[in-house]
């Protein structure tokens, strides 16, 4: 559907040479939906506007189902921009025009009659629930509304690939949800490409199926959700996997972590790491009731899924007390049931 | 009553011909009104070009700005009595005669135009440029982007630019006015100043003043019509 290949953009600034996207090779398949998670200044803006011609390539290539689009120009690119929908941050909408003229924009360009427009608009501003806002301005709306046009406005002229530039980031946590449960919504109904850039690994888990971190404009580590989540390589993406599953990065934990290993230092602290069906399995008693002479409790646990709820992941933070020798049976115990686990020292 | 000094003599109403005073003010309000409507359109043309030839690469673009932004602001400076001194045998050429309300037009245009464009410029360069790539992004062409994202995303600006722009055009009509324009400027000079016939002046004034402000209340009202932010 999408190849970079080698895909390089470098800016001349006074300060010289600004390497905003490096080598960048990947491919996204049809009706997948890829994220590209990164810290701001990681280059994933300059890596989509290449995506729909908002940015030339100083080198490499953009190929989007089968046709380079990265050396088109004039009309060629303007028609293949209008099967590329793209939503922003901050929505840009007009202010001038109401939902239902916003949503139609992009019908004007194209050579629809007045009354197909509106037809096609009104029942764009169904699909993404504005139905009873059609003749609002933007001013007048929420955030959440605000971006729901921004999606409606960029599937009107039913594109192949949409395209999400920090889309939520600009949003509150329950709206996010919203604006994301509709995405999900639009890209099963209408088997739409997406590619979403963002630097919050929820809308990742929540929404991609596949995921590319980059960092300093290299894409450092790319796979499926599922597996970036378990096994995350390098350590920016962990911290990005940890930030979003891991409590420990809590400052609350951190500190009663410390207290306790200094209060029984004899005492093990230990997270434990639950995939897919494991969530399920009762560890915990099995433990208890295994290594009688143990005491066990339960500091923090968390629950989340992935990839679209394709994938679970557990943890569970846990302080074991009692003697050496069981503590250590335990562990071993732990990793015959195939739970991973990570001892927690001092200096974390 | 020959009496035509002291504060008096302003308020002298009979001896003012309010029939020529009315003729005067349809002058001016001709003259404004003809010089808005083709400042309007050689302001938002030179303003669209400024706006889009700014920050190019290309040589040729950067000499057309260089050559624009010239323009515009030598015709800016030049005091607007100097204009039309200055744009005699033009205004000669173009329109047949230097006197009448007909004859203001040119200078009047030469002088607020430069003006206006930049008010346009400025106004465009306010709109979100957020807004202009996401048009972009949708395929939408240069001149597409002009009329469906820019001008309506600028009007509110681009009407009170023409209201301060008219407004000083009024201005400019009454000093055209002093040297053979007609209107109320001329009303006030010739049959008011040089006649000793001080309540002709007054007379004059409050009618500009009541022109602009019909002028201002037309231009608010249709900013707070057009403006939805």
């Amino acid at each position: 559907m999408i190849e970079l290949k080698d895909l390089t953009k470098t800016f001349q600034t006074d300060d010289g040479e600004v390497h905003a996207v490096s080598d960048v090779n990947l491919t996204v398949n049809k009706g997948e939906v890829f994220g590209i998670v990164g810290f701001s200044g990681a280059g994933k803006s300059t890596l989509v506007r290449m995506l729909n011609g908002l940015e030339t390539p100083t080198s490499g290539e953009v190929i989007i189902n089968g046709t380079r689009i990265d050396n088109l120009g004039g009309t060629q690119l303007r028609e293949k921009r209008r099967k590329i929908g793209m939503i922003f941050q901050h929505f840009n909408l007009l202010w001038s025009r109401t939902v239902l003229q916003n949503i139609m924009f992009p019908l004007e360009l194209t050579n629809l009659t007045k009354n197909e427009r509106e037809k096609k608009a009104q029942h764009l501003a169904e699909l993404v629930g504005l139905g009873d806002r059609m003749h609002a301005y933007p001013s007048q709306l929420s955030g959440g509304q605000k971006q729901r046009v921004g999606i409606a406005r960029a599937l009107a002229n039913d594109p192949d690939i949409l395209i999400s530039d920090e889309a939520t980031s600009a949003l509150d946590p329950q709206t996010t949800d919203e604006v994301l449960e509709l995405l999900e919504d639009i890209n099963k109904k209408l088997k739409l490409t997406i590619v979403i850039i963002t630097h919050e690994m929820h809308v990742i888990r929540r929404l991609a199926d596949t995921v590319a971190v980059m960092e300093d404009g290299k894409v450092i580590e790319k796979g499926s959700v599922a597996e970036v989540f378990t096994h995350p390589k390098e350590d920016l993406t962990k911290r990005f996997v940890n930030a979003e599953i891991d409590p420990t990065q809590t400052v609350d934990i951190r500190e009663i972590t410390k207290d306790l290993l200094q209060k029984y230092p004899d005492g093990l602290l230990v997270k434990l790491a639950f995939h897919g069906d494991q969530v399920q399995q009762p560890v915990v008693s099995e433990v208890i009731r295994k290594f009688p002479n143990l005491q066990l409790s339960i500091l923090e646990g968390a629950i989340h899924q992935v990839a679209d709820k394709a994938t679970t992941i557990g943890s569970l933070y846990i302080q074991l007390l009692g003697p050496k020798d069981d503590i250590e049976k335990c562990l071993q115990f732990l990793q015959e049931l195939r739970v991973e686990t990570v001892v927690i020292q001092d200096e974390q | 009553m020959n009496n035509s000094t002291g504060f008096a003599s302003y308020f002298q109403f009979k001896n003012v011909n309010w029939p020529n005073l009315e003729a005067a003010a349809w002058e001016t309000i001709w003259m404004t009104v003809v010089a808005v409507v083709i400042v309007a359109i050689f302001g938002l043309l030179l303003g669209l070009l400024l706006f889009e030839t700014r920050n190019s690469n290309s040589p040729l673009i950067k000499a057309l700005n260089w050559i624009v932004s010239a323009f515009v602001n030598i015709f800016r400076s030049i005091p607007f009595i100097i204009l039309i001194v200055l744009l005699l045998n033009f205004t000669q050429i173009l329109v047949g005669s230097i006197t009448g309300p007909k004859a203001a037009i040119p200078s009047l245009v030469f002088s607020a135009a430069p003006f206006y464009a930049r008010l346009v410029e400025i106004a465009f360069r306010e709109v979100d440029a957020g807004v202009i790539e996401a048009a972009t992004a949708m395929g939408a062409t240069r001149w597409q982007i002009i009329y469906k994202v820019l001008i309506p995303e600028s009007l509110p600006a681009l009407i009170s630019g023409i209201t301060v722009t008219a407004i000083s055009l009024i201005g400019y009509t009454a000093m055209a006015g002093a040297i053979g324009a007609g209107g109320l400027g001329q009303l006030a000079y010739t049959d008011g100043f040089q006649s000793y016939n001080n309540a002709i002046t007054l007379a004059a004034t409050v009618a500009i003043v009541i022109i602009v402000m019909i002028f201002q209340l037309i231009g608010d009202r249709a900013v707070k019509h057009v403006d939805k932010r």
